[in-house]
């Protein structure tokens, strides 16, 4: 039907690694901060080092950006949607880079311990501070909202093209072969 | 030229529209699930956002101040580790040795500038420090069991004992109401009534209430629940000083037998059976089971929670190392939400937080005397 290049196997291999851990942390994220239950322990626990593997999975991710660049869109695609493609991306390498960092951040600024797993810690990357720590702690909640939101857009924008313009660019990420 | 928006293509047919509302369908659902997931969509869900909002109709607003135990001091010492408790927990603060700790007494309720009273429960909060970051962190209160078992049971709890906006005064029906639908409540209670208040912070006795598991190093675990008991001798309270016109007697006297020489507390170990109840903290344990003396707890030096080194930590339960674990008890998933919400609240309200009740200028003017 097309010629649509694909992504590289890598990148496809980390787009579909990370969506699920990057969807998980969305919602496990936004149920810890509101459930008063039994869950949250469990959420907490998960959610810390699910972070920071994401963490370093999108270090990975960003390497292999540079060496393995996308394909192009088709040249059938609208210049605005082309910029928001471009956009959501970088929003995207943005996102999954701060979060993270700024969970670590706001974490050592209340010195709330960072457990990974039994005894493995990190160790806190900013002073103790309550105002800082207030700070992070808001921008971690606005930056989650902004992530969901992109994400939501990008998922949309996924189906728009899978469904609706069947242009090759839906397949051109999630074809396995 | 390329087109701006929609392309020329296959929209505007029917079938892509049938599609389209698909597409719109299957994102409203993946909204609608973070929605549900935030606890936006339930009027009645009980949330950590309604947890706060009971504090504040209960206490009213404190900008800055924790939403419990609002009215405290901090202190610091050591804990110097016997030994005894390491063959039951791999934690390094049972290791033998001695171990910085942060810790704050306090008062229950979020009223900062209450007055003190004998009857008010007392708290003490501690966080060990051992070397390599593994900290452990506790919150003990002067009660032999909590009120109540459920975050559900606290919450109806702090919206009966709230004044009624009509009268400014807790509605006596409203309690009892609330005491009918918990029996756990009323025995508890009786239990909490029955205790001997002592005449202040440094000869009370402080109780983990809630269950923990204690694992080793081959990963065996037994239940404990454990207290901080005091080596100053009991004396029963005398009200005298309340009356007199002193506000923060339990604090200053604190303050001042600190200063003259380090107060000690011994933290005992209670391990639970098999059958004692871990996800009930209304329910006391038997009294004969097997208590390990895990050390001594040395309290040396008191300052204001204005300038101290325990306002900005966050007493949560469930801050424990490798060795200690929760247990099943829904208490300590429901404090440490809680405490979590209140301690990120107080820290965006720190630039409008008033001096506390127990000044700097308080500490050191006691601690002179």
């Amino acid at each position: 039907m097309n010629t649509q290049a694909r992504f590289p196997a890598a990148s496809r291999l980390l787009h579909w690694l990370m969506a699920p851990m990057i969807v998980a942390m969305l919602f496990i994220g936004v149920g810890m901060a509101a459930t008063v239950s039994n869950r949250y322990e469990l959420l907490v626990s998960i959610h810390r080092p699910l972070g920071i593997a994401i963490f370093v999975l999108c270090l990975v991710r960003i390497v292999n950006r540079l060496i393995n660049p996308p394909p192009t869109l088709p040249d059938a695609i609208p210049s605005l949607q082309r910029f928001a493609a471009k956009a959501s991306h970088i929003v995207f390498y943005a996102l999954m880079f701060v979060m993270p960092l700024v969970g670590w951040g706001m974490l050592s600024a209340a010195r709330y311990p960072i457990v990974l797993y039994g005894p493995l810690r990190l160790p806190p990357i900013l002073p103790h501070d309550l105002t800082l720590y207030a700070w992070l702690r808001d921008l971690h909640t606005d930056l989650a909202y902004l992530f969901f939101a992109t994400f939501l857009v990008h998922f949309g924008a996924a189906l728009f093209h899978g469904l609706i313009r069947r242009d090759g660019v839906f397949a051109s990420m999630t074809s396995w072969r | 030229m390329k087109p701006f928006w929609f392309g020329a293509g296959p929209v505007g047919s029917v079938g892509a529209l049938v599609r389209l509302g698909a597409i719109g369908a299957i994102m409203l659902s993946v909204a609608g699930a973070f929605a549900y997931t935030g606890g936006w969509l339930s009027a009645v869900q009980l949330t950590q956002d309604r947890m706060m909002a009971a504090f504040q109709d209960a206490n009213g607003i404190h900008a800055g101040f924790r939403r419990n135990h609002a009215k405290g001091v901090c202190v610091t010492g050591w804990f110097e580790s016997s030994g005894q408790a390491a063959p039951l927990s791999k934690a390094a603060v049972f290791k033998p040795g001695r171990v910085p700790v942060v810790g704050r007494f306090a008062l229950a309720g979020g009223m900062p500038f209450q007055t003190d009273e004998p009857a008010t429960v007392r708290s003490m909060a501690l966080r060990f420090l051992p070397p390599g970051g593994e900290e452990w962190r506790t919150g003990m209160n002067n009660i032999p069991v909590f009120p109540v078992n459920s975050a559900r049971g606290f919450y109806e709890q702090l919206l009966a004992s709230s004044p009624d906006p009509a009268t400014g005064k807790p509605d006596p029906a409203r309690m009892k109401a609330f005491l009918a639908a918990h029996p756990e409540t009323v025995r508890a209670l009786q239990l909490i009534k029955e205790r001997q208040v002592t005449s202040g912070f440094a000869n009370s006795a402080f109780n983990s209430l809630n269950a923990f598991r204690f694992v080793d190093e081959s990963g065996a675990s037994v239940p404990v629940r454990w207290s901080a008991v005091p080596v100053q001798p009991f004396a029963a309270d005398s009200a005298e000083p309340a009356a007199a016109g002193d506000e923060n007697y339990l604090f200053d006297d604190l303050i001042v037998q600190i200063a003259q020489h380090p107060r000690k507390w011994r933290l005992i170990v209670t391990i639970g059976q098999a059958d004692d109840p871990t996800n009930d903290a209304t329910l006391p344990w038997p009294a004969d089971r097997r208590q390990i003396d895990a050390g001594t707890i040395t309290i040396d030096q008191a300052s204001s929670e204005d300038s101290g080194r325990c306002t900005a930590i966050n007493y949560d339960p469930l801050v424990l190392p490798a060795g200690i674990e929760p247990s099943d008890d829904p208490l300590l998933s429901a404090r440490s939400a809680a405490y979590a919400r209140s301690f990120t609240l107080r820290a965006e309200e720190e630039h409008e937080k008033q001096p506390s009740a127990v000044t700097s200028q308080e500490v050191q003017a006691e601690g002179k005397s």
